[in-house]
């Protein structure tokens, strides 16, 4: 049987019955699997990039010394190491002083990734393995242009003197925490007693950096998290950069689902490729039965031979995904440091099964009719098949298209938003096709013989055309926020008329400023709180420290009230607190409870009227309590703001601390770039993995038109019979195919801004970028398509003598 | 009687198709019973009766029934190898030889002649050597000259393999080379002879 099979696939193969169906197939392996194997490298890679973050495989920050315990069992586990010692102090050169965040380190940080220098300000830099030589410091540019320094003077630290050696131009692992802050100045570790900066009570910030094999990692971090104390923490590689991530995770999504796009449109290629062939194989089938083979037999036979086919196309499309990634990850080589790691096994598995999955739900349905052809129709040819609704037969594909969306999106609210979004597009443009072509009819029945008689064969066939189209010109839009990326605190109350007239002349547009009084909450329902009161050591942390606290009318942007309801007329008289959903799970506050907060001196306390989820993906402040402003009249406030600062314009940070001396800021443009970067790179993957899509459009659009190739073809001898010239048959499809494409490829534009709306707003909660190319290159590439089709499929049409085609419809 | 020919003729709508459907057990009747070789066919079951059909019976179409996808040979051995026979090749290529197509055996129906094709037909028919052919109008799509070869080389190959043969037709002629000849009015036998 299996042989058999196999020589019935290799006849069917070489007549060319197979070829949509394997196409199809191949299309949507070689899309999941090209994505699945880049994803594969990508996903080792970032692994990789998260170490170049924390510095090291993990990083271990204490408020005091580590015990000798870990440093020895860094050491007895093999495992290389790093130190540093963490603090802010005052930096001087000549008359200029300035607060700097001193970072003292042992030789060989960072075990991840590396620093880079420049011999002075707008030098090229390089990549260094170094730390600053003893007696010497490095400095970042802020800072450079703070203190008005060259390479080779003298600045004190302390009771130090150290020589400027470097400008320090890149720390892998500098996050956005408080350190920050303030400009960099890079120290040696060894040179640090003799600035005697480090006294008890001093607030240091001591950090030991481990690095090395993979399971040994985990092991040591293991080890070490069971024997944390008090104001001691880890970061390993889950927890580093959530931003960066979170932007990788969006654009891995995206080429996911570019990735689906194509397995769903190869399905309907696959779906329209079996029909086609059962309808072909009909008598076949009704033939083989006559000559005496049993239903069972039949079924096995064709079952073998697409089990063989989806085998072997699968097979090719992992080979094809393979050498596209190769393609993508070659290209991407020269923005991706270093080589990424080679991609294991499981993308073929993916691919494959993705193979199986496509073919059990939209070709084993037709086949699964076929086995219901009655034998008697060899010798009567009304006797078809039993007509079943198609949407019963595909309820099986449907499931299978809906399994793998699942499986790719990783999420249920995402993969039931790009199915739903499916389902509607196709039943929207069922109805818009059905309404355009109808419009025509009535109103295109005017003008030459070809163009009445194309028009009418559009109308006979309506529900074969534009619906498929969906994909060609899905055109994705490269979507990023346009997110403040500086932030000022410390903002004086009379500074801020001034900072916003300074922000305005240097072009910056969207200034948010909040309010901030720092305070700590003392007491939940009168009952006072403090560290021993939680387990969890962010709650001991936080419960020890000033919160900032915000007070505002209006909710801001971005926040969501869960429970409860925004401060209405009444709280803002009486005062109340709307506080951040964790910080309440974390501090076990309930809406009604009344906080009790001390700020300065002073205490203040409101009922909790509301809990709200944050964005913190947002780039903006985010406060965990915002209070009723008459609450906090008279505490001691300060302001801070938000900004996007204008493209260009380098030296607005500096010109902003020399205006404002007292302004902290944070610069997180550079965190920023680097989210862009990473979005840009993996935007260019997706289009690449987006030709798969446009493959298996164009593949939709062959398959639909060879399933009215026969009657078309027919057609075309009945009217060459009754006198039509070549050129008038061929006017004729050409007006029909036309319109087609015409039609198609708007609903094409369409649907492309409509999935990219809905992915973007409601799946990626970014702003949608309006793309106006696309609606003229949705019809064009429409028509494009076509035409393709038409050159192919209309000339063979016509190739044939009328007789023979005749003969054959009848 | 084995080696018998008998023709069934009428007009159209007279029910020799479907006759012939179920002198095949392609159809079910909806009263009495066929015996086919002393079997009685619609004693068995639908796959019962595919095993029945695969060891006695032949058929020839009126509008040929080749598989496109499949060239000569290949539809001339599908029977063979439906039923798992070996030398399904060499005795395909033999069975063509003898209809006169031992030239054409790798090209496509649609590459191939009316007659041609009915020819190729014929050699499926006989390749497995059924006790009994069925044949359905077998030059109905085909012109005169034509048909008349087609009906000789079926009637030479039927002598040669002693095979009964059941011709349904309304072409009073080529009835009239049959030994016994049934003509059916509305679905009923209207005389024999």
């Amino acid at each position: 049987m299996l042989r058999l099979a196999l020589r019935m696939l290799l006849r069917d193969w070489r007549a060319g019955e197979l070829r949509v169906l394997a196409l199809g197939l191949v299309l949507a392996v070689g899309g999941v699997a090209s994505v699945a194997f880049f994803a594969d490298r990508v996903r080792q890679a970032l692994t990789r990039e998260a170490h170049q973050v924390l510095g090291a495989d993990i990083l271990m920050t204490a408020d005091h010394a580590w015990a000798p315990e870990f440093r020895d069992e860094v050491a007895r586990r093999g495992l290389s190491r790093a130190e540093s010692m963490n603090f802010v102090s005052m930096a001087r050169a000549g008359n200029e002083t300035l607060l700097a965040a001193v970072k003292a380190v042992s030789p060989g940080y960072p075990l991840r990734g590396r620093l880079r220098i420049a011999p002075g300000l707008n030098a090229p830099d390089a990549e260094t393995d170094a730390v600053p030589p003893r007696g010497t410091v490095w400095l970042d540019e802020r800072m450079m242009a703070a203190l008005k320094v060259r390479q080779g003077d003298a600045i004190e630290v302390g009771r130090a003197r150290l020589l400027v050696a470097a400008v320090l131009t890149l720390e892998p692992d500098r996050g956005v925490s408080f350190m920050n802050f303030a400009p960099r100045l890079m120290m040696r570790l060894d040179d640090l007693p003799a600035t005697g900066l480090v006294q008890p009570g001093s607030r240091i910030n001591y950090q030991m950096l481990a690095a090395g094999e993979r399971e040994r990692i985990r092991q040591f971090e293991q080890w070490a998290r069971a024997r944390l104390s008090r104001g001691e923490r880890i970061d390993g590689l889950e927890n580093a950069r959530p931003e960066v991530r979170a932007g990788l995770d969006r654009a891995q999504s995206f080429l996911g689902l570019t990735a689906m796009l194509a397995v769903v449109l190869s399905a309907v290629a696959i779906a329209l490729g079996t029909r086609r062939y059962t309808q072909r194989h009909l008598d076949g089938y009704a033939v083989m039965r006559c000559m005496g083979a049993s239903q069972s037999q039949l079924f096995a036979l064709f079952a073998w031979e697409f089990l063989l086919l989806a085998l072997a196309a699968s097979l090719m499309g992992c080979a094809l995904g393979f050498v596209v990634q190769t393609l993508v990850a070659w290209w991407l080589a020269a923005l991706i440091p270093g080589a990424l790691p080679p991609p294991g096994l499981s993308p073929v598995l993916q691919g494959a099964a993705t193979g199986l999955v496509l073919l059990l739900g939209f070709a084993l349905p037709p086949l699964l009719q076929l086995k219901d052809v009655p034998a008697l129709r060899v010798i009567r040819r009304d006797v078809g098949p039993p007509r079943q609704g198609a949407l019963a037969v595909y309820i099986v594909g449907l499931a299978a298209v809906f399994g793998l969306l699942l499986w790719q999106a990783g999420e249920l609210r995402l993969a039931s938003y790009v199915f739903g979004g499916f389902a509607a597009a196709f039943g929207f443009f069922a109805a818009i096709a059905y309404g355009a072509l109808g419009l025509i009819g009535r109103f295109g029945r005017t003008g030459s013989v070809s163009w009445r008689y194309g028009l009418a064969n559009l109308l006979r066939r309506p529900r074969a055309n534009a619906v498929q189209i969906v994909a060609i010109a899905v055109g994705l839009t490269a979507i990023l926020p346009d997110a403040p990326d500086r932030f000022l605190v410390n903002i004086q109350p009379e500074q801020r008329q001034p900072l916003a007239e300074f922000l305005e002349r240097n072009g910056v547009k969207r200034l948010q400023t909040f309010p901030m009084v720092r305070a700590r909450l003392v007491a939940i329902n009168g009952k006072p709180v403090g560290a021993e009161d939680y387990s969890e050591e962010r709650a001991k942390r936080q419960i020890e420290r000033e919160f900032n606290v915000t007070y505002l009318r209006a909710l801001p942007p971005e926040n969501k009230v869960t429970e409860g309801a925004w401060f209405g007329p009444e709280d803002l008289e009486h005062g109340a607190v709307s506080v951040e959903h964790w910080i309440a799970e974390r501090f076990g506050i309930r809406r009604g409870d009344a906080l009790e907060f001390l700020s300065a001196g002073r205490s203040f306390s409101a009922p909790v009227t509301s809990v709200r989820k944050l964005d913190w993906d947002s780039m903006r402040p985010n406060f965990f309590f915002i209070t009723t402003p008459a609450l906090l009249e008279g505490f001691p406030v300060s302001y801070v703001a938000s900004f996007h600062a204008p493209a260009g314009d380098a030296l607005l940070t500096l010109r902003l601390s020399q205006a404002f001396p007292n302004l902290t800021v944070i610069d997180v443009s550079i965190i920023l770039r680097q989210v862009q970067f990473v979005m840009d790179q993996l935007i260019g993957a997706v289009q690449l993995v987006f030709l798969f899509a446009l493959g298996a459009g164009v593949l939709v659009l062959y398959a639909a038109l060879l399933a009215t190739q026969d009657e078309r073809t027919h057609e075309a001898a009945v009217m060459r019979a009754l006198g039509a010239s070549r050129a008038q048959v061929l006017a004729a499809q050409r007006a029909e195919f036309a319109v087609l494409g015409a039609i198609a490829g708007l609903l094409g534009s369409l649907g492309a801004t409509a999935i990219g709306w809905t992915l973007a707003t409601r799946v990626f909660q970014l702003d949608f970028i309006w793309n106006g190319w696309i609606w003229l290159a949705g019809p064009a590439l429409g028509l494009t398509c076509i035409v393709l089709n038409v050159w192919a499929g209309a000339r063979a049409a016509l190739s044939r003598p009328p007789m023979a085609a005749l003969r054959e419809g009848a | 009687m084995p080696g018998e020919a008998v023709a069934v003729v009428g007009a159209s709508g007279s029910g020799k198709s479907t006759l012939l459907g179920l002198l095949a057990g392609l159809d079910t009747p909806s009263s009495g019973s066929v015996q086919l070789d002393g079997a009685d066919l619609y004693g068995l079951d639908e796959d019962g009766r595919a095993a029945l059909r695969a060891r006695l019976l032949g058929f020839v179409f009126q509008s040929f029934q080749l598989l496109p996808a499949l060239n000569a040979l290949e539809n001339v051995m599908l029977p063979l190898e439906l039923a798992g026979e070996a030398d399904a090749t060499d005795r395909a290529a033999k069975m063509l030889a003898r209809v006169g197509l031992a030239e054409r055996l790798r090209h496509y129906p649609k590459t191939l002649s009316g007659g041609e094709q009915q020819r190729v037909a014929l050699a499926r028919a006989f390749v497995t050597q059924p006790k009994l052919l069925l044949a359905d109008e077998p030059t109905g799509n085909l012109d005169a000259a034509t048909g008349a070869g087609v009906i000789e080389l079926m009637f030479e190959m039927n002598a040669e393999a002693r095979t009964t043969l059941v011709l349904v037709t309304h072409d009073e002629a080529i009835a009239g080379r049959c030994r016994r000849r049934i003509r059916l009015v509305a679905g009923r036998i209207d005389g024999e002879g």
